[in-house]
């Protein structure tokens, strides 16, 4: 169990829950970062775009490794724009891409996504791209260069959980890159449960940001997380739906 | 009742003030309200049209307390939903209205709240607006900043920690050019974060222009969409169209500006109407328009120099927070603004409801940030301003007000791209 490392851009995390720093007191976020156990932060660039005593930047502490998201980008042009910007003020070389021109139930737009991964790949950026799970456009952002792929498990915000769950496991079955959970998980119990799944790692924000105690919750995900890639690992035990398993088998008939 | 509107100045001509009582007196001396004037660009569209024929059989009085409790209960708002959250049936709901609300602001915003500040840099004006402390018939103190006490203002705006702001002039082409306003946000960009707009409604290439100079947001106000009740307050000028005001957002985004914001000035007439039209113009501009970010304000009339009377009659707080509530619950999605023409105490409680942006450091007179932001005496000539505000707070103490509020005060969210 020691060994069982998240590898993303060639950079190894043992922590499997990636924290979210909007919606809530800049003030709070050190102490969410801590409880939450979280060794990888995201962040919008555009509210980077601020005065030095207001600035986001200021308020995550050393050493966790920063997630600048391109929000606010309506096509890949802009989320270029936005990564590279990121890159230049200094947040390095990871970028989760996320195009939206939805402004509604932000979800983003794949097409435009694949194209942003591509330009960004190629650029050396660690891209990391929100989508809606669907495997063809899985497939194309593997062959876009994308480092991971994250699926929403529901709009972003709404805390509803699963609601795309079995297409989630189409990705986790059929691609190889890590499969991180982004959007929509509203509860530890969810985030335990994409975990079980087989993802590879679960980012939350607005579950925690409107949570009455934000740190304490921030706990509760960790081991949440912590318990769900567990029992991935262990292997699920089987769910016996009628009952019993039948004693004579369909195939006992067969001599050799 | 009625607010008491006309007030004539002893300094206007004989002539001027014939004209001015024919205008308020002889619906025939007026123009057609609804025909575009020359140079006004004419869009295709149906938003207008949509939201008309919603507003006119929206009878209020037929809702019930079954029909507030259904909605408070639905998952996502219907339009039927909203008519039902803005009857006089949902007013002993508020409590549980605002609870509903106030989920959904935490779940889109958190607990931002994003703190700007409007700057008047002219108050001519061409319109007869028989409510506006700007119209061209009040006798007040006129002024048009130069671009170097535009940057003086701006400096001292910026320098006060302000990020985000509102460009406004007094609607006055003549005075008060595109190039003129171009200019004033192209300086806006070196000082802030982000630049917005509330100007006269413009064709969409003069909007394409605005938006190469930096500006990316865009409000205007219908005032009010009962069109018959708009034919009666805007008597003169170009603002006296009413489809081309109504059209500005859509011009707006169609000029590749990123958000519109709009709105009734609540009390100029049936409140409840003008807010389900408002709520309903920015609804369906977003659905034609998906990636426009949309924001509602909720102004209610408020006083004037030379009209101290005027008041917004029948929308008391109680029922402007249930507008706000119902804009929530219906489009959780959308930014909300109350400005200063609101208490202090009123926006403290519903910044944690409903709004997510407020203004701090307000002044609606021309030229005298100086003067109100560090008490310094002006040697130079100051504008007046266009209604009274209820919430003189600066930026300081708007930021730590809304921090003690258990609020994240938000500068700028914003990229220019």
């Amino acid at each position: 169990m020691n060994e069982d490392k998240l590898i993303i851009g060639g950079r190894e995390f043992s922590s499997r829950f990636i924290l979210g720093s909007g919606k809530y007191s800049l003030k709070l976020i050190e102490a969410a970062v801590k409880y939450a156990g979280a060794e990888i932060i995201t962040l919008a660039v555009r509210r980077t775009n601020s005065k030095d005593n207001e600035n986001i930047l200021d308020y995550i502490p050393k050493g966790v490794t920063l997630l600048p998201n391109t929000s606010g980008a309506r096509n890949a042009d802009e989320a270029v724009r936005i990564a590279r910007l990121a890159r230049e003020l200094g947040c390095g070389d990871f970028v989760k891409v996320e195009i939206m021109r939805d402004t509604k139930y932000l979800l983003p737009d794949n097409q435009e996504t694949v194209r942003a991964t591509e330009i960004l790949a190629k650029e050396g950026f660690v891209v990391m791209p929100y989508m809606y799970p669907d495997l063809n456009t899985a497939r194309d952002l593997v062959n876009a260069g994308a480092a991971t792929v994250m699926p929403l498990a529901s709009p972003i915000g709404s805390n509803k959980g699963l609601a795309t769950k079995d297409f989630i496991q189409i990705l986790i079955d059929e691609i190889d890159l890590p499969i991180i959970v982004d959007a929509g998980i509203g509860r530890p119990s969810q985030a335990c449960e994409a975990m079980e799944m087989g993802a590879a790692a679960v980012m939350s924000n607005t579950a925690l940001a409107t949570a009455g105690d934000l740190p304490v919750m921030a706990e509760a995900f960790k081991q949440a997380v912590e318990a769900g890639r567990k029992a991935y690992l262990a292997g699920l035990g089987r769910v016996l739906t009628r009952g019993a398993s039948p004693s004579d088998t369909l195939t006992g008939f067969l001599r050799d | 009742m009625d607010n008491q509107y006309f007030v004539d100045s002893d300094k206007l001509s004989e002539a001027a003030l014939k004209k001015k009582h024919s205008l308020e007196n002889d619906p025939s001396s007026r123009t057609d309200h609804m025909q575009y004037m020359e140079g006004m660009e004419q869009i295709k569209s149906d938003i207008m049209d949509k939201v008309l024929s919603e507003v006119r059989s929206f009878d209020y009085s037929q809702y019930t307390a079954r029909d507030v409790n259904a909605a408070l209960n639905h998952d996502t708002c219907t339009v039927e939903d909203f008519k039902a959250l803005l009857s006089p049936a949902a007013e002993p709901f508020l409590e549980k209205m605002a609870a509903k609300a106030r989920l959904e602001t935490q779940k889109h915003f958190g607990n931002t709240v994003y703190l700007f500040t409007p700057l008047y840099i002219a108050n001519y004006c061409e319109n007869y607006c028989v409510y506006c402390g700007f119209n061209c018939y009040n006798d007040i103190k006129r002024m048009k900043l130069n671009m170097e006490q535009i940057e003086h203002e701006m400096k001292v705006i910026a320098d006060s920690g302000m990020e985000e702001i509102l460009l406004l002039t007094g609607e006055s082409r003549s005075k008060s050019g595109i190039e003129y306003i171009g200019e004033a946000c192209k300086l806006a960009r070196k000082y802030f974060r982000m630049v917005g707009i509330e100007i006269y409604p413009v064709n969409t290439d003069e909007y394409k222009y605005l938006h190469e100079c930096g500006v990316d947001y865009v409000t205007v106000f219908q005032e009010t969409y009962d069109s018959s009740r708009y034919e009666q307050l805007h008597l003169l000028g170009h603002k006296r169209i009413y489809p081309y005001r109504f059209e500005a957002q859509e011009r707006a985004l169609m000029a590749g500006m990123r958000g519109v914001a709009g709105s009734a000035l609540l009390g100029l007439s049936d409140f409840r109407k003008d807010a389900l039209a408002s709520a309903l113009h920015m609804y369906y501009l977003q659905r034609k328009y998906p990636h426009a970010e949309i924001s509602l304000s909720c102004p209610r009339l408020r006083p004037i120099i030379n009209n101290e009377k005027i008041d917004p009659l029948d929308v008391h707080e109680k029922q402007l927070c249930q507008v706000l509530c119902a804009y929530r619950i219906f489009m959780p999605f959308c930014g909300i603004t109350v400005s200063s023409r609101e208490s202090e105490q009123f926006r403290n409680g519903i910044v944690k409801i409903a709004a997510t942006k407020v203004s701090a450091g307000v002044s609606t007179g021309i030229g005298d940030h100086e003067s109100k932001y560090t008490g310094k005496e002006s040697d130079s000539a100051e504008g007046d301003e266009q209604f009274e505000i209820a919430d003189g707070r600066s930026f300081d103490k708007m930021y730590k007000d809304m921090s003690d509020e258990g609020l994240q005060p938000v500068l700028n969210d914003y990229l220019y791209v």
